[in-house]
């Protein structure tokens, strides 16, 4: 038997989470150290995942399977297709910055307990998060999906509640209110969602009599398992509900706002680049392949949604004065540009919804990464309260920029070739989709540049005179993050050569065949 | 003798420990109308192990004594320390539990 | 050979990685290495053009493939370069006119603390536009559309801490984005159409899809033309972005980005012959941007605004000579290029005698400069003269030749593009006298600033005069040189193909009506401006003037409509937002709430209540199961 290295990609962070719980309270560098150590090995390992993907090769490589709840055919088993690579390259990059952006976020403010260790326990669950989600991205069972999917809300309900952003405008018993507010709120949210999977994932066992996401694709595509049309529609609507919560899609977005306002910089990096991911991911994998004609009949209200996402978070993010909500509507926003993609069937959509989810990650984390440094530096989150920072810190300033560009999907910067993708591949089925979501290119550009403008430039604020440029450990954190943005804007290909084959997959999987340019049908 | 008889004997024993544990407050008159209950449910096992020939109903009850033994072991200790913090047996007092 | 193309967008991209990555120890050397990669890239550009001249002229064009950009299932994209007479055209343009302001910037900016990011800005503007003009297919055209965006709104804004110049280069990039969605759509129906956008495929098998979606292809090209030429109605951030650093007035909101428009159209030439209502459109838009351009130009007391105007007005001139189809694409071309010389040497002029006056830009506080500012002066004014059509320099050559090309369209059409071009030339005659006079002559009408400084008008450095010098020179026998012996058409011909039209009239007429409308726009202005005194504070003038000062009340329509109104819109979505949608979901959690709220009650702690509770219970099952069976 080979080397387990999907699962390795997943216990490496297990144990350094428990390694780094383990840290006694006094040594928290030690913790810092250690967590950011395991992160680079995930790392390491993530990229002989990456490398040893053969793109040409089985749907489903390096598999594992293992026998674990009989009784129900529960099965381990992980396999990994391109899109699961890229998700996983890109979480295994992210959590590093993340780990290193988050270096003294959540260090006690009173010493008096000597027994208290919020660091220990603020890199434990990340790293605990972090297996949750990379396994998540291997599961080919679709229970242990289903319990990963549920379980990382539990260290994630943690991060949010427990370790808020310190600069908040109210007393600090106002800002654990709205913490704990906006902690509850992420919980019920997600497990209603999760609720509703449940019985859909129990439907489907009774259905299909398998929990193998392999399995019963095969026998739906060789058609040995016939569903009824009904019963296919409720199973896709269980799944695909669960899904929209976690991406989120309008209107059940209203828990991502609160969540990313008020927990620190970091963890809103991890709500929005790496976690929310694993519901694009889910509709990608489970929803089309499980159930394509409910896929595809759901088709028009999903696009109809996508597009008011889109629009909607837009233009609730020019509205915004808090930074932070500003970043998660946008957020939003791109996440109707990914829902677009993958329910446009075609392979510019899906290729392009799945470089997104990669490049919106590294977007958003360059982003909201910067902001959170500017956030700190002054303690206010309200764009009101600056003013002038390209004056006294013209480093932080400059990397704002080229963050905020990357959001607005600047040509050479890589959002701009996935959302131009998803945008093409929209267009050649869905003229007029294709058309409003065009519009989005405008408002991105205005809420993008108005934050820009006002936190930026201009006159410099008193308060921010004294304002320090980034220091040696921020810019470790941001310069990497905008050379891959650069890099993948000019030569996209190694991602697009392992997401390709598993974009036809999905477009066979559903059927479906891209429009034939008009000039050539017309032959 | 018609075994029946033990049954209503039994009923009349368990509603008078219902009533009991209802009706009064002290702690320790509540716990042995507890116990009357359960030794009611004793006899009717016995009875209709008796009536149906089997020996099921009597190893059950063995089974309710031993548990009725533990439970009045906890259960005297949970009064007497009641008791002593607030030197009353009366079970409104202890309405604490409630949020 | 074809090797060397690249090399023209790396040499300038390098300039602006290494100067705006390298920090503060290039801040003495690094406006050198600027103008230098600058100036290297104008001779690889040279060296290229020396190639091409030794080629036959059906060979001229070069390919150079370095990848694959963006290779998805179904969608090529490739980073391609495609070299052949219009590139190359624009090439020389876009490095000479810049290698030029680089030098001029070397002076301008001298006292600027940041002067090294200026040129690492200035470089990226440069191979941005080289890519816009180099790229064989659609979508890297589009790369390099929006990087000189990107630079054109770094160098708007470049003096940041003003809130002013903050928000044009903001507005800049805002309006041009809505041009973007066009350029976009564009591609993607050309994607859907064709299966492809590069060049060569989309232009040669135009023949094989219908009118109604090449129209609609012509339009949302003519969108992004709009956007980045400042054409009606995307034209209003053209004004402010004078809030920019001069240099960057003359060289890309003069001589070249906004030029782009116009390279598009042209460019796109195959799919426009083929889409005669998109055509008609390119063309009105062309007129009317002209008429509009002109008239704003003609109240603006700041004299950079004065010649924004007039850019303005005269990209409308080569969008209509473009719209007119292969009747008019050369000479749209060639009045871009005289134009390049002319608008860049007069906005350079405008600087330096805002150099000399304490960066004051009010044309009323002015004057007799002349005397002040000789080398300024001349060059300048034979800057004038090019623009309003003097005969024999540039602008005489290539404008005439649209006029002739306006009427040569034919028909009802031809005499209304001809009156209209002939009104524009009489327009600008009259505006640009007027700042020559405003500037120039007359009597100096300087005060003392606000803190009691006098401004001490002097000539500019050598640094600055210089390419004023050069651009001067062009800006007299650039024109010349092309038109004469019809150099410049048989040059471009082979890319953009050539029809005589059918004109009404003979060249000799048109062109003795170009002259007259030229000295009637001119002597109106010198009896207005040139015999009387010049008032310091700008009367209040009638209806017209007071609108066009205003830019004809485009940017109160704007605020009103769109700014107003988006912000309305948005407040009120924060509100549906918070209320309505989290509303539904608080509400729902808050029910549930309450619900348990209630039930609580039941749980009194009272330990007998419960026992009733249980007892109870247990005898409503009993019952219930024992009714069960009776039935």
């Amino acid at each position: 038997m080979s080397f387990p290295l999907l699962t390795a990609t997943a216990v490496v962070p297990a144990v350094g989470a428990i390694v780094v719980a383990a840290v006694p309270a006094g040594r928290r560098s030690a913790a810092k150290v250690l967590a950011l150590a395991f992160s680079l090995i995930t790392l390491a390992l993530a990229a002989v995942v990456f490398l040893r993907f053969e793109p040409g090769g089985d749907r489903y490589q390096l598999t594992e399977s293992h026998a674990w709840i009989a009784e129900f055919g529960v099965r381990y088993e992980l396999g990994v297709d391109g899109i699961g690579v890229a998700l996983i390259a890109l979480t295994a990059l992210l959590i590093p910055f993340i780990v290193l952006a988050g270096w003294n976020d959540a260090d006690p403010q009173e010493t008096g307990n000597s027994r208290w260790r919020p660091t220990q326990g603020f890199f434990a669950l990340i790293l605990m998060v972090e297996a949750m989600v990379i396994l998540s991205f291997e599961a080919t069972d679709v229970f242990l999906f289903y319990i990963l999917f549920e379980a990382m809300l539990i260290p994630m309900y943690f991060l949010i509640g427990g370790f808020g952003d310190r600069a908040h405008a109210g007393s600090d018993q106002k800002a654990a209110a709205q913490r704990s507010y906006a902690a509850v709120k992420f919980l019920l949210y997600n497990l209603v969602g999760g609720l509703v999977m449940l019985a859909a994932v129990i439907g489907l066992y009774v259905v299909a009599g398998s929990f193998s996401l392999t399995e019963i694709a095969e026998a739906r595509a060789s058609g040995q398992l016939e569903m009824a049309t009904n019963t296919e529609r409720l199973l896709f609507l269980g799944f695909f509900f669960a899904f929209a919560i976690k991406a989120p899609l309008w209107p059940l977005h209203t828990w991502l706002p609160n969540a990313m306002g008020e927990a620190t910089t970091p963890v809103a990096v991890l709500i929005t680049a790496v976690v929310d991911k694993v519901g694009t991911f889910a509709m990608l994998r489970f929803c089309l392949q499980l159930f394509p004609e409910a896929s595809k009949w759901a088709t028009p209200v999903i696009l109809v949604l996508a597009l008011i996402s889109i629009v909607y978070g837009a233009l609730l993010a020019v509205g915004q004065r808090d930074i932070k909500r500003l970043i998660a509507y946008a957020s939003i926003s791109h996440f109707g540009f990914i829902v677009l993609g993958i329910f446009a069937m075609t392979s510019q959509g899906q290729s392009g919804a799945t470089l997104y989810m990669v490049n919106h990650g590294l977007s958003t984390a360059a982003l909201m990464l910067v902001a959170g440094f500017l956030i700190t530096r002054r303690g206010s989150r309200l764009i009101a309260d600056y003013g002038g920072v390209q004056k006294v810190a013209p480093v932080l300033a400059g990397t704002f920029l080229i963050g905020g560009l990357a959001t607005l999907s600047l040509p050479g910067l890589a959002p701009f070739v996935s959302e131009f993708l998803v945008l093409v591949g929209t267009f050649a089925r869905y003229p007029v989709a294709g058309i409003i979501a065009t519009s989005g290119i405008v408002l991105a550009a205005l809420y993008t540049l108005v934050l820009y403008q006002r936190t930026m430039t201009g006159p410099v604020k008193a308060e921010v005179k004294t304002m320090p440029d980034l220091k040696p450990r921020e810019l470790a954190v941001v310069l990497p993050l905008i050379a891959l943005l650069i890099f993948l804007g000019v030569f996209p290909k190694p991602l697009t050569e392992i997401v390709n084959p598993a974009v036809e997959h999905t477009m066979s999987d559903v059927q479906q065949k891209d429009p034939r340019p008009e000039v050539e049908a017309a032959k | 003798m018609n075994p029946v008889n033990y049954l209503y004997l039994a009923a009349l024993l368990f509603t008078i420990g219902a009533a009991g544990v209802l009706i009064r407050r002290n702690a320790i008159v509540v716990f042995m109308c507890i116990e009357l209950m359960l030794n009611a449910c004793n006899l009717t096992l016995v009875a209709f192990s008796r009536m149906h020939g089997n020996l099921d109903g009597q190893i059950i009850a063995f089974f309710v004594m031993v548990v009725a033994a533990a439970e009045v072991v906890v259960g005297l200790a949970i009064i007497v320390s009641l008791f002593r913090s607030r030197h009353s047996a009366s079970v409104d007092d202890a309405s604490l539990m409630k949020l | 050979m074809e090797n060397l193309i690249a090399l023209l967008i790396a040499a300038p991209l390098l300039g602006a990685v290494v100067l705006l990555c390298g920090g503060r120890r290039l801040d003495r050397t690094g406006h050198w290495l600027g103008t230098a990669l600058a100036g290297a890239s104008f001779l690889i550009g040279v060296v290229l053009f020396a190639g091409m001249l030794g080629e036959s002229a059906d060979e001229r064009t070069l390919h150079q493939r370095l990848f694959s950009w963006i290779p998805v299932e179904g969608f090529q994209a490739d980073i391609a370069f495609q070299l052949d007479q219009l590139s190359m055209t624009f090439v020389l343009l876009i490095t000479g006119v810049g290698t030029l302001i680089h030098i001029y910037s070397i002076g301008y900016m001298e006292h600027d603390e940041r002067r090294r990011r200026f040129f690492g800005y200035l470089n990226l503007f440069l191979s941005a536009m080289l890519l816009l003009v180099l790229a064989d297919n659609y979508l890297l055209l589009y790369f390099g559309w929006e990087g000189v965006g990107l630079a054109s709104y770094l160098l708007i804004g470049f003096w940041q801490h003003k809130p002013s110049a903050a928000t044009a280069a903001k507005k800049a990039f805002l309006v041009n984005r809505v041009g973007d969605i066009g350029l976009s759509i564009a591609i993607m129906l050309m994607f859907t159409t064709f299966g492809t956008f590069a060049f060569g495929p989309v232009l040669g098998s135009v023949g094989e899809t219908g009118e109604g979606t090449l129209t609609a292809i012509g339009l949302m090209l003519l969108l992004a033309a709009c956007g980045k030429s400042a054409q009606v109605p995307l034209q209003s951030w053209l004004g402010d972005a004078m809030e920019g650093p001069t240099p960057v007035s003359a060289l890309i909101h003069a001589a070249t980005m906004v030029t782009a428009g116009v390279y598009l159209i042209v460019r796109s030439g195959a799919i426009f012959n083929a889409a005669p209502d998109a055509q008609l459109v390119v063309v009105v838009v062309g007129a009317v941007t002209l008429l509009f351009g002109a008239v704003v130009g003609c109240a603006k007391d700041d004299i950079k605004k004065a010649l924004a105007g007039s850019t303005m007005s005269q990209i409308g001139y080569m969008i209509l000579a473009a719209g007119l189809g292969p009747i008019g694409y050369v000479f749209a071309i060639m009045h871009l290029v005289t134009h390049g010389f002319f608008k860049a040497g007069l906005f350079l002029g405008a600087g330096s005698v805002m150099h000399g006056m304490n960066d004051e830009v009010d044309m009323r506080k002015y004057g007799g400069l002349r005397k002040h500012m000789p080398i300024t002066f001349v060059t300048f004014g034979l800057g004038y003269l090019a623009i309003i059509g003097f005969p024999g320099l540039s602008g005489f050559f290539s404008k005439d030749k649209i006029i002739e090309s306006a009427f040569a369209k034919g028909g009802a059409e031809g005499w209304i593009l001809g009156a209209v071009t002939l009104l524009g030339a009489a327009i600008t005659a009259f505006y640009m006298t007027r700042v020559m006079l405003m500037t120039f002559f007359g009597e100096k009408r300087w005060q003392p600033d606000a803190e009691g400084h006098e401004p001490h008008p002097h000539e500019s450095p050598r640094s600055m005069t210089i390419p004023m010098i050069v651009l001067a020179f062009g800006s007299v026998f650039a024109g010349g040189f092309f038109g004469i012996g019809d150099r410049f058409l048989n040059w471009l011909e082979p890319v953009t193909g050539y029809d005589h039209g059918h004109a009404p009239i003979s060249a000799a007429t048109v062109t003795t009506a170009t002259v007259v409308v030229l000295l009637i726009g001119v002597g109106v202005a010198w009896l207005m401006y040139g015999r009387r005194p010049v008032p310091v504070l700008a009367p209040r003038g009638s209806l017209l003037t007071r609108a066009a000062r205003r830019d004809l009340y485009q940017d109160d329509i704007n605020h009103a409509v769109l700014v107003r109104g988006g912000e309305h819109l948005t407040r009120s979505l924060v509100y549906v937002d918070h209320t309505l949608v989290d509303g539904v979901v608080n509400g729902t959690a808050a029910s549930v709430g309450g619900l348990s709220g209630r039930l609580r009650k039941m749980q009194n702690g009272y330990a007998r209540s419960y026992a009733v509770s249980m007892f109870g219970g247990t005898a409503v099952l009993i019952a219930a199961t024992l009714l069960m069976r009776a039935v």
